[in-house]
């Protein structure tokens, strides 16, 4: 918060701090883009910085949003979000072997990726309405199960094992901080290690191949395992300080697949190193912490559960990406929020800031009638 | 599950803050292992990623060495390289495949099955990896391509090197020829990924073979960066190549030629040696084929005739293939006599047969009463007969070894086969069976199991001429082995080299005196029964029986009284010594003295059996396309 007699209230009482965060990221990001297309703000850059601007300007616009109207909003639009999973399966349309878009004229619509947010705030909300007594009540927990298993299915099978993972990891977080009994966790977990064999068999070729190749990249440096190979190749080789602005041969000369999507982390630590790579770490805890701060700060249940879910679910999505790419978890295709090319991570990241934003103007506003 | 009742609002308080807690807990630590593995991977690896980055960065193109040349003991070429014009496409420059490919098929009239090729390996190809068009075109050819540059973009014309043996024919079987790699050969270079350059050629047989580490050079490099899809970034600095070193031969390549053209159609090889320091100054096995034909890669008839024909020019004579010595053993067996205490005025009276239990032996005239020099001289079996039976075998092997026979000599190359000497030791082991005295009645004339090679006879030649231990030798560069003295007697040795010169001079080998002053030579004839023939078929040959005809061997050293020179021949089924054998060795000694004396025989030699060495393979290749139904060849010199 600024204050200054020069700056118009509204806008100083934005949280700058956060917006300089999330600034900072992006811009690194665009520096990025910009050297991956070989030192050229075509094709990837320009347009990338627009979308975050646009995005940064309606996390802003939404900032203003008031909790509960949020509220209001929430099942609704989980309904619609539900709706058009639904939609991708009966009017997909196939791209890259998968169907995740709704294609509605001018705009490219991925429904998976409102489920995010929209997934966090349904539980959020499902936990508000569930009274103290009852949280650890068998009905406490089965509709919870349900409106996160049904979107989740449906992801899993467009297929998108990335999203859903993401998804599902959403909801549980939320889930967890409600306070359901351990077991409820601790059981699934022994079952998916149990499972997990089974399930390898019942996977798609080319996710199977996946799971193998990270398992030993080495087994297929020039197949399936060559994304890991490379990244890794990319990440290592740029040492402490990195090769270099616009010096990354791995990806100027494509030896690094994908390097300006998934794997930007990569084309990012192959020319700023060790150093580049750390200051993302930390812009990206900062904001996670913020957003954290905004749940323990909350009033609300819903507000402390949303927070925390809103929060998770960015932690999720870098925390996944950076493993992917540094050959910690298998290929699983999620972006770098912020970082990658493309609009539907910013968008999410986006709505997820532009909520918590609103909840922690909730806060200061209600802590200033207090 | 009595707790849940007691839950309230406080208690969701507290659960919540715990496990917001343990939340923050557990992102600080995934965090912090990303951060790990970030340090991990650039700080602790960064050497091996750096190394595997670089080597994704950068290619190598490898730019192949000149390969060495092999000359003779003047620095006479044997194996050089001639400049030669080849045609490449560079896949990735390539824009228009079809139509640049079928253009280049008509200017070079490349078949169909070339077409094939070429439209193959530029599908499998990287894209700075040239692909071969043709290799070795006419001048006017590369003329035609380099002034269709412009329009044939992806095409590279360039000089390039083939091998070129000036001898042709006549160094065949000594260098062998070169190729290119095949695959098991690239994979037993594990790989090597200069073998796949299009124009590399490496050693297939012979001394390019044996010689290939010294002969092919270092190759250098272009280094350039290239994308991932194999599109050239820029150029680096190059690695220079470095040429392969120059081997120079004991050969003398006149005098070798000169052989080889003297062999004329026999199915022959010669060996000439220095026997002061055991320099093989000459080595033709013929007929042979022309290894500039293989340099081009051969045709599939030119193969088929070369392996088809009985006379086997795919054959290195000289070395792999073995022979009985016949009479050619005899000096070294009478030696060996000598050594055992056979006094030499000892006669023997020679019927012309010679019986033991129920066979007889024979002998190819009545010697009448004969003593060891005349037994040398006018080569009689019935003599050496008696004497060995008499001393036995384990005494006489022993001499014949240390003559060279049986003997395998280091030189460079991996086809020698060194035969026999048979013993009753040998024989308990090979064939599980005492030794016979009809053994020792073969052995004594060099028959039976006795099976040598042209070179141990020209070495025996070299020894009985200087009682020392001459081994050959072939690369100048190589130490002259020191040549220690035989266990024999001066005296003996005397003898024997004054026998030899009795069987030039009024022996069996009369005819074959050399045509000089002062210089004569001294030697001994063989002819090796191949086939037991009866008295009338002996002498009396159709073509059709040429495989049934005797060996014919001579060995010699000149001069008699001050050794300088051995020489040997083994003519394949060329019948009786005398005739055949001895006068080539005659001509061909004569070279290293008189060579105007020699090459004017020569010319009347080859006027006698139609015509030059191309002259008559010409006719030769043109008698086999006719009898194969293939269209006669068109000139294209």
């Amino acid at each position: 918060m600024i204050t200054s007699a020069i700056i118009p209230k509204p806008l100083a009482r934005l949280p700058w701090r956060l917006i300089f965060l999330v600034a900072a990221i992006a811009g690194f990001g665009l520096l990025v883009l910009y050297s991956a297309a070989g030192g050229a703000v075509r094709p990837w850059a320009l347009k990338q910085a627009i979308i975050f601007m646009v995005f940064l300007g309606i996390a802003v616009g939404m900032s203003w949003i008031k909790e509960s109207t949020i509220k209001a909003i929430t099942f609704p639009l989980y309904a619609v979000t539900l709706v058009m999973l639904v939609g991708v399966e009966a009017l997909g349309f196939v791209s890259k072997g998968a169907q995740r878009w709704l294609d509605l004229g001018p705009i490219r619509l991925q429904p998976s990726e409102f489920m995010k947010p929209a997934i966090v705030l349904t539980l959020a909300r499902f936990y508000e309405l569930v009274p103290a007594g009852e949280i650890r009540k068998w009905r406490a927990i089965w509709p919870a199960l349900l409106l996160l298993g049904v979107p989740a299915f449906l992801i899993l099978v467009q297929p998108d094992l990335g999203t859903c993972i993401m998804v599902v990891l959403c909801g549980v977080t939320v889930m967890f901080l409600a306070g359901l009994p351990w077991w409820i966790f601790a059981g699934p977990a022994v079952a998916v290690a149990v499972a997990a064999p089974i399930a390898y068999n019942l996977l798609h070729g080319y996710q199977r191949k996946r799971i193998d190749v990270f398992l030993n990249p080495e087994s297929d440096p020039l197949g399936a395992g060559y994304h890991i190979s490379q990244s890794k190749i990319a990440i290592g080789s740029g040492g402490i300080w990195g090769k270099g602005f616009l010096q990354g041969s791995q990806s100027h000369l494509d030896y690094l697949p994908e390097g300006h999507t998934d794997f930007v982390f990569a084309t990012m630590a192959e020319e700023w190193g060790l150093a580049g790579g750390v200051f993302l770490i930390l812009a990206f805890a900062l904001v996670i912490r913020w957003g954290m701060r905004v749940s323990t700060n909350a009033r609300t249940r819903f507000s402390q559960l949303a927070a925390a879910g809103l929060s998770a679910t960015i932690f999720f999505y870098v925390s996944i990406n950076l493993m992917m790419v540094m050959g910690l978890a298998p290929v699983v295709g999620v972006p770098l929020p912020l970082v990658s090319f493309g609009g539907s991570a910013v968008m999410t990241v986006m709505l997820c800031l532009g909520l918590l934003m609103a909840l922690e103007r909730q806060q200061r506003t209600v802590s200033s009638l207090a | 599950m009595n707790r849940p009742t007691r839950l309230t609002t406080a208690h969701q308080s507290i659960t919540f803050s715990r496990r917001m807690l343990l939340l923050g807990g557990a992102q600080a630590t995934v965090g912090a292992l990303l951060i790990g593995r970030l340090g991990w991977l650039s700080i602790a690896q960064n050497q091996k990623y750096q190394l595997l980055s670089e080597s994704n960065r950068v290619q190598l193109i490898p730019v192949p060495p000149r390969r060495g040349w092999i000359i003779d003991r003047n620095g006479k070429p044997i194996a050089i390289n001639k400049a030669s014009f080849r045609v490449d496409i560079i896949p990735q420059q390539l824009t228009d495949g079809p139509r640049v490919v079928g253009q280049l098929a008509q200017l070079l009239t490349l078949p169909p099955d070339e077409i094939d090729r070429i439209n193959r390996e530029l599908e499998h190809s990287r894209g700075f990896q040239p692909v071969s068009v043709a290799d070795n075109i006419a001048y006017e050819q590369y003329a035609a391509i380099t002034v269709r540059l412009p329009e044939l973009a992806g095409v590279a014309a360039s000089r390039g090197f083939t091998r070129f043996y000036p001898g042709g024919t006549s160094v065949g079987q000594l260098v062998g020829y070169v190729g290119a790699a095949n695959e098991k050969e690239y994979e037993a270079e594990d790989k090597n990924p200069l073998l796949l350059v299009p124009g590399v050629k490496i050693g297939k047989e012979g001394l390019e073979k044996t010689l290939e580490q010294t002969l092919r050079g270092q190759p250098g490099g272009q280094r350039v960066e290239v994308t991932a899809r194999g599109k050239l970034v820029k150029e680096l600095d190059p690695k220079p190549d470095r040429s392969g070193g120059t081997v120079q031969l004991t050969i003398d390549s006149d005098l070798h030629e000169f052989a080889a053209r003297r062999i004329g159609d026999q199915s022959c090889s010669v060996v000439v040696l220095d026997v002061t320091n055991g320099d093989i100054l000459a080595m033709p096995s013929m007929p042979s084929f022309d290894p500039n034909n293989f340099s081009d890669g051969i045709s599939r008839n030119e193969w088929k005739m070369l392996s088809q024909d009985d006379h086997l020019p795919l054959v290195d004579k000289a070395l792999e293939s073995l022979y009985p010595s016949g009479s050619t053993i005899k000096p070294s067996m009478a030696m060996a006599l000598l050594n055992a205490g056979v006094d030499r005025k000892h006669r023997v009276n020679c019927t012309g047969s010679y019986p033991l239990g129920n066979h007889v032996f024979h002998c190819d005239k009545r010697h009448g009463p004969v003593d060891m020099d005349a037994a040398v001289v006018h080569s009689c079996d019935i003599y050496f007969y008696d004497m060995c039976r008499r001393v036995g075998a384990e005494k006489l092997a022993p001499m014949i070894r240390s003559m060279g026979f049986g003997e395998k000599f280091d030189l460079p190359f991996d086809n020698q086969r060194y035969g026999t000497v048979p013993d009753p030791q040998w024989m308990m082991r090979k064939y599980h069976r005492e030794w016979q005295t009809y053994d020792t009645i073969n052995m004594s004339i060099g028959q039976g199991m006795v099976l040598i090679n042209p070179l141990q006879l020209a070495v025996m030649a070299s020894r009985l001429a200087t009682g020392k231990r001459v081994m050959p030798r072939l690369l100048k560069n190589q130490p002259v082995k020191p040549q220690s003295h035989l266990d024999v007697d001066q005296d003996h040795l005397d003898f024997i080299r004054k026998a030899m010169w009795g069987v030039v001079d009024h022996g069996t080998a009369a005819g074959a005196k050399l045509p000089l002053d002062g210089i004569q030579m001294a030697g001994k004839t063989g002819t090796a029964q191949t086939h037991r023939l009866s008295d009338a078929e002996r002498g009396n040959y159709t073509s059709a029986t040429w495989k049934l005809r005797d060996h014919s061997l001579f060995m010699a050293f000149v001069p008699f009284d001050k050794p300088r020179y051995a020489a040997a021949a083994i003519v394949e089924h060329g019948g009786f010594g005398a005739a055949v054998a001895a006068p080539l060795i005659r001509d061909t000694l004569t070279f290293l003295y008189d060579r105007q004396k020699a090459i004017a025989a020569l010319q009347g030699f080859e006027q006698s059996i139609g015509g030059t060495l191309e002259e008559r393979t010409q006719t030769r290749t043109a008698r086999w396309r006719a009898a194969n139904g293939l269209p006669p060849l068109t000139d294209q010199a």
